[in-house]
């Protein structure tokens, strides 16, 4: 037995600012002092807590270590490991209590958190089995081989008012109802791990720190619908995602819990990965089952839908990797439990990704029906440099704006559909008084026009050509009339589109258009853009007072627009300047503004 | 794994493994005093023997930690016993044959191994 746990963040975000050097330092640094038999090393996954990496907890303690530099592990060793002084100086400030630390779950990052789809990430091995059972891994599965009919996990699944996680928010159960009422014979189970909202990053840190619940849920959705071949379609673009998953499927298998005769109960059921390369379109279901037949990725109509004519044309049930990591739970504590969780539609937690200018970036995962405030501000930690709230971003670019003025809104499936944005994958973008709004739109739509298949004429034409006349407005071209236009562009596009991609581009949109219309006033009629962020509307100016003729400005400008003399009031040339910024950062005197 | 029993086998007996994870505040902590004089005196071998002994019976909601000098130095080595809602036991000058009789007698039984204790000793 070991007497101490040391847990360090081995998820893409710590991993990318060094975790790995963390891992070697501290192995190192027990070998030298004798601990190894003592102190056992775990490499987990997302703590969630993503800005602050990276991330150690030191066990029992529960010592929560933030930014740990490979420099400092020699400290640690001797002074925490050795001699059980725990190192305040590193520690997550917000722990440092006088006498003792506070734990983790009272910190305010974490004790408005309710963990259910993140329950084990940070807290087991991801390439342990073992870790994952001892916390009651596949008894999910064992308990519904053994004591549920698929009728019974179907209904289950139903009662518990689970839905789907990746954006449309479809019952699970309903959906796996009519999967299962497709008359026997091949049928298929797929994952959707192709995240691909930018900004969202919960089912890479899922798969990434629990991918075991991945497989299991899979397994007791192929016997609740009567498949016994699954596939998990994840992007090559998570490496550390693929690799685990890789190690579990072969563990599983290892431990007789996919393959032949799972348990002794006569069940087969058995799960193979796909990469996808990175095409936002194979997010939908009907380009993903495409694109893991081969094919090239593009989405086809519906009906029939994917439960009667999936993969292969054969019965299949496609849920999304979050989805997933809620099912064994709601098998084991039973649907009530989970229906205890949310609002009256939506039930459960939703886990977000936190990003964008807020404190804390990170994943955070509330119930359904948190406010917006409770997660901005709470959980969040607010907006830095003391600046003021504008905005929220949910759903990517399928999703809308959430304006300051309704803050106060729980967030659920409904609610987000409401006020015109919806919930999609998770991800959550804070925006301050900085942000442009109509950049905004246009930086999502510059992300659905490159990412349209192309297949129909509705997304692939009809989001261009709002796309141009977005940039028409925010160079100072644009007129009244074309914000009539784009409406009715919008709607449009969202009724003609072949799939959810071009059905949904137009809500960014749509929702700035709703609530930040005098933004786009702005822009057209006074040619100003009031956030300063539209290049062609704004122009650097030097003011004569606070100049004090240093020549810093000029000798930065690459464009030799800045002409004066020394300890002479100095100016800029409209004509010649770039509008890069680079003179303004450098002023000391603070002479030099944006109009 | 060829049955349920099986999984549920291995599931109990890596509860004890990871359960030091649990931020439970209602564990009974086991603290040993690993500062250099505690260290000298021998708390090495206290620590292992606590640690295997826990392990062996599969005690849960039971924490072996260290801290450093408590001051009682010709005591060492020293290992107090908080258990939730009760005082703390201090047990001095142990050794790991008595390190098993504590986990034996206090931890499982819930008898304080009185002739251990600091108050035996300094009498």
């Amino acid at each position: 037995m070991y007497r101490s746990h040391v847990l360090v963040c081995g998820g893409t975000g710590c991993t990318s600012s060094g975790s790995e050097r963390i891992v070697e330092a501290l192995e190192r640094e027990l070998q030298e002092n004798k601990l190894t038999e003592e102190i056992k090393v775990i490499k987990t996954g997302c703590f969630g807590l993503c800005a602050l990496g990276p991330i150690m907890i030191i066990y029992p303690e529960g010592a929560f270590y933030s930014m740990v530099k490979p420099e400092d592990i020699p400290e640690i060793v001797s002074e925490h490991l050795l001699k059980g002084r725990i190192v305040t100086r590193l520690l997550y400030q917000e722990t440092v209590q006088e006498d003792t630390i506070k734990s983790l779950n009272h910190t305010q990052f974490y004790a408005k958190q309710k963990r259910v789809a993140l329950k084990n990430c940070g807290v087991i091995d991801p390439e342990n089995i073992n870790e994952y059972i001892g916390l009651d891994g596949y008894m999910a599965l064992g308990k519904a081989l053994t004591e549920m009919t698929p009728d019974q996990v179907i209904q289950t699944i139903k009662d518990s008012g689970l839905r789907g996680r990746g954006g449309g928010g479809f019952p699970t159960g309903v959906k796996w109802s009519f999967a299962a009422a497709q008359p026997a014979g091949q049928k298929y189970v797929c994952c959707n791990a192709d995240e691909g909202d930018p900004g969202a990053f919960m089912d890479r840190s899922v798969l990434e720190g629990d991918p075991h619940v991945v497989l299991e849920a899979m397994a007791i959705a192929g016997y609740a619908i009567g498949a016994n071949q699954g596939f998990i379609y994840v992007r090559a673009e998570y490496p550390i995602a693929v690799k685990r998953l890789e190690i579990a499927i072969g563990q599983a298998r290892e431990n007789g819990l996919l393959g032949k005769n799972i348990l002794g109960t006569g069940f087969d059921f058995d799960i193979e990965l796909r990469l996808g390369a990175g095409a936002f379109v194979c997010g939908e279901e009907t380009a993903l089952m495409t694109s893991i037949e081969g094919h090239r990725g593009e989405p086809r109509p519906r009906p029939p839908f994917p439960a009667v004519k999936g993969l292969f044309d054969r019965p299949t049930v496609l849920n999304n990797v979050e989805t997933c990591a809620n099912i064994p739970q709601i098998i084991l504590k039973g649907a009530d439990w989970f229906a205890s969780m949310g609002t009256e539609k939506s039930k459960g937690t939703k886990v977000f990704a936190l990003g964008g200018k807020i404190h804390n970036t990170g994943l955070v995962e509330v119930p359904m029906g948190t406010t917006l405030r409770e997660i901005v501000e709470e959980i969040g930690g607010g907006i830095p440099n003391g600046k003021k709230f504008k905005a929220a971003q949910t759903g990517g670019p399928s999703g809308g704006c959430i304006p300051a003025s309704l803050i106060d809104i729980p967030v659920d499936y409904d609610n987000l559909i409401s006020i015109g944005s919806m919930m999609g994958s998770g991800g959550l973008i804070v925006m301050d008084e900085d942000t442009c709004m109509v950049d905004i739109a246009k930086f999502f739509l510059e992300f659905t026009v490159d990412e349209s298949c192309g297949k129909c004429t509705p997304c692939r034409i009809g989001t261009k050509r709002l796309l141009e006349m977005l940039d028409k407005i925010t160079k100072g071209k644009g007129t009244m009339e074309d914000l009539d236009k784009m409406e009715e562009l919008c709607y449009h596009i969202k009724a003609n589109s072949l799939c959810g991609l071009g059905q949904s581009a137009p809500n960014p949109v749509l929702s700035t258009l709703k609530y930040f219309r005098d933004e786009y006033v702005a822009h057209i009629v006074d040619k100003k853009c009031p956030a300063g962020v539209c290049k062609a509307l704004l122009s650097y100016v030097i003011d004569r007072e606070k100049c004090k003729g240093c020549t810093l400005c000029a000798r930065a400008c690459p464009a030799d627009a800045i002409s004066g003399t020394v300890k002479q009031p100095h100016v800029i040339d409209p004509a010649k300047c770039l509008k890069c910024g680079a003179c303004m950062e450098k002023c000391k005197f603070g002479a030099i503004y944006k109009k | 794994m060829k049955s349920l029993a099986e999984l549920q086998a291995l599931r109990d007996s890596m509860k004890g493994k990871i359960g030091v994870r649990d931020d439970a505040e209602g564990n009974t902590r086991v603290v040993i005093g690993m500062a250099t004089c505690g260290i000298a005196a021998g708390a090495r071998p206290v620590l292992a023997a606590f640690t295997e002994e826990v392990a062996k019976r599969n005690l849960q909601n039971v924490t072996i930690a260290q801290t450093g000098c408590i001051g009682i130095c010709q005591y060492e080595p020293v290992v107090e016993v908080y258990e939730p809602g009760k005082e703390k036991v201090t047990y001095v000058k142990m050794t790991p044959e008595m390190a098993v009789k504590v986990v034996n007698d206090h931890l499982v039984n819930g008898n304080v191994v009185a002739e251990y204790t600091i108050g035996a000793k300094t009498k």
